[in-house]
């Protein structure tokens, strides 16, 4: 299909204090329906999205983090994450959900969707992309 | 709208899908699919069961898709296909089965 | 008289926490909340904004808040006061005026 563009979301806003966390996994998982090359970024305060340990309970919204472990199952298994941002933030991956999807093409062996990557390589990665939706 | 089961009203939707989800039981699933004119059978539940312990996990109703797929992961290939599941719910397996199972609408579905 | 600052923006997007901590003066609270309570976290390009602040200024975060964010408590800076809603009432209670840093 030639017609297939790499459609990269990017997240920058943390979870629940603005709708735009939400509204862009909402969007990811209808989009993805349209089979396009999919893969999302988060950096700067998105990075915050994908934080284990999660509960909303006593503020009564939705959790919406064990969403982002179905992104495997809707074949959205392109997942950056901004080393910088993290840093910044007194993060490393070992603090966020560990996301994965099965390969395929590999026996469906399971692997990992989040792939940390330096600022310079996410400006690289927005430069090839086709269509960029911000969040 | 409401639904009467068992001398209980349960709110719904205007298309019919439960407002609280914490509500659901399988009466209330059995009055919805036959307000759908579908019989239940056990492979019906199997559909409905899954979707449950689906969302209790991820917080979505998957996308037709994605149920399809992980339906034949679970159950088998010759489950795992649209066939199979529009057999099923012929109003399509991931809208009616949602429904049936209390759920919302399935993201993705407009 | 006596204020209570809340702040509900992240530190590390918004400068409302470093503004309401230039503003507030000895004797002051400042209560971070919603998106604010990542200012409450060790570790973060801002948190030293926080301790140096701390001498004159005490600071309180909602629990409920660091909960829904998967923050645990054992990455709050030392010397943040963790209150739940109840707390939120008692402070605005024990302050002349509330100040919202939005």
């Amino acid at each position: 299909m030639s017609d297939v563009k790499k459609f990269l979301y990017v997240n920058r806003k943390a979870p629940y204090g603005t709708i735009y966390a939400l509204e862009s996994l909402e969007v990811v998982l209808i989009g993805a329906a349209f089979e396009q090359d999919v893969a999302l970024a988060f950096l700067d305060d998105g990075v915050f999205q994908l934080t284990k340990g999660q509960d909303t309970g006593e503020v009564g919204m939705k959790n919406f983090s064990p969403t982002y472990k179905a992104l495997g199952d809707y074949d959205v298994n392109k997942i950056y994450v901004e080393k910088e941002s993290l840093d910044a933030r007194g993060l490393t991956l070992d603090d966020l959900l560990p996301l994965t999807y099965e390969d395929e093409d590999d026996d469906w062996a399971e692997k990992d969707s989040i792939k940390v990557v330096s600022a310079a390589e996410m400006a690289e990665i927005m430069e090839q992309s086709d269509v960029i939706l911000s969040f | 709208m409401a639904l009467e089961v068992g001398g209980k009203t349960v709110e719904t939707d205007e298309e019919g899908y439960l407002e609280n989800r914490d509500e659901w039981n399988m009466d209330i699933a059995k009055a919805i699919a036959e307000a759908e004119n579908l019989d239940m059978t056990d492979n019906h539940w199997e559909v409905v069961n899954f979707l449950r312990e689906y969302y209790d996990e991820y917080q979505i109703a998957p996308a037709v898709r994605v149920l399809t797929k992980a339906i034949g992961k679970k159950l088998g290939k010759d489950k795992g296909n649209s066939k199979y599941l529009y057999e099923l719910f012929p109003y399509g397996p991931a809208k009616q089965a949602c429904k049936i199972a209390g759920l919302p609408k399935p993201t993705g579905c407009v | 008289m006596s204020q209570l600052h809340t702040v509900n923006k992240s530190p590390l997007e918004r400068i409302a926490l470093e503004s309401a901590i230039k503003h507030a003066v000895k004797g002051n609270a400042i209560l971070m909340i919603e998106d604010g309570v990542y200012g409450a976290m060790q570790g973060t390009q801002k948190s030293g904004m926080v301790t140096d602040a701390m001498g004159d200024i005490s600071f309180y975060v909602m629990g409920p808040d660091l909960k829904a964010r998967g923050i645990d408590e054992a990455r709050i800076i030392d010397g943040i006061n963790i209150i739940d809603y109840n707390g939120f009432v008692t402070l605005v209670t024990e302050h002349d005026v509330t100040q919202s840093w939005l």
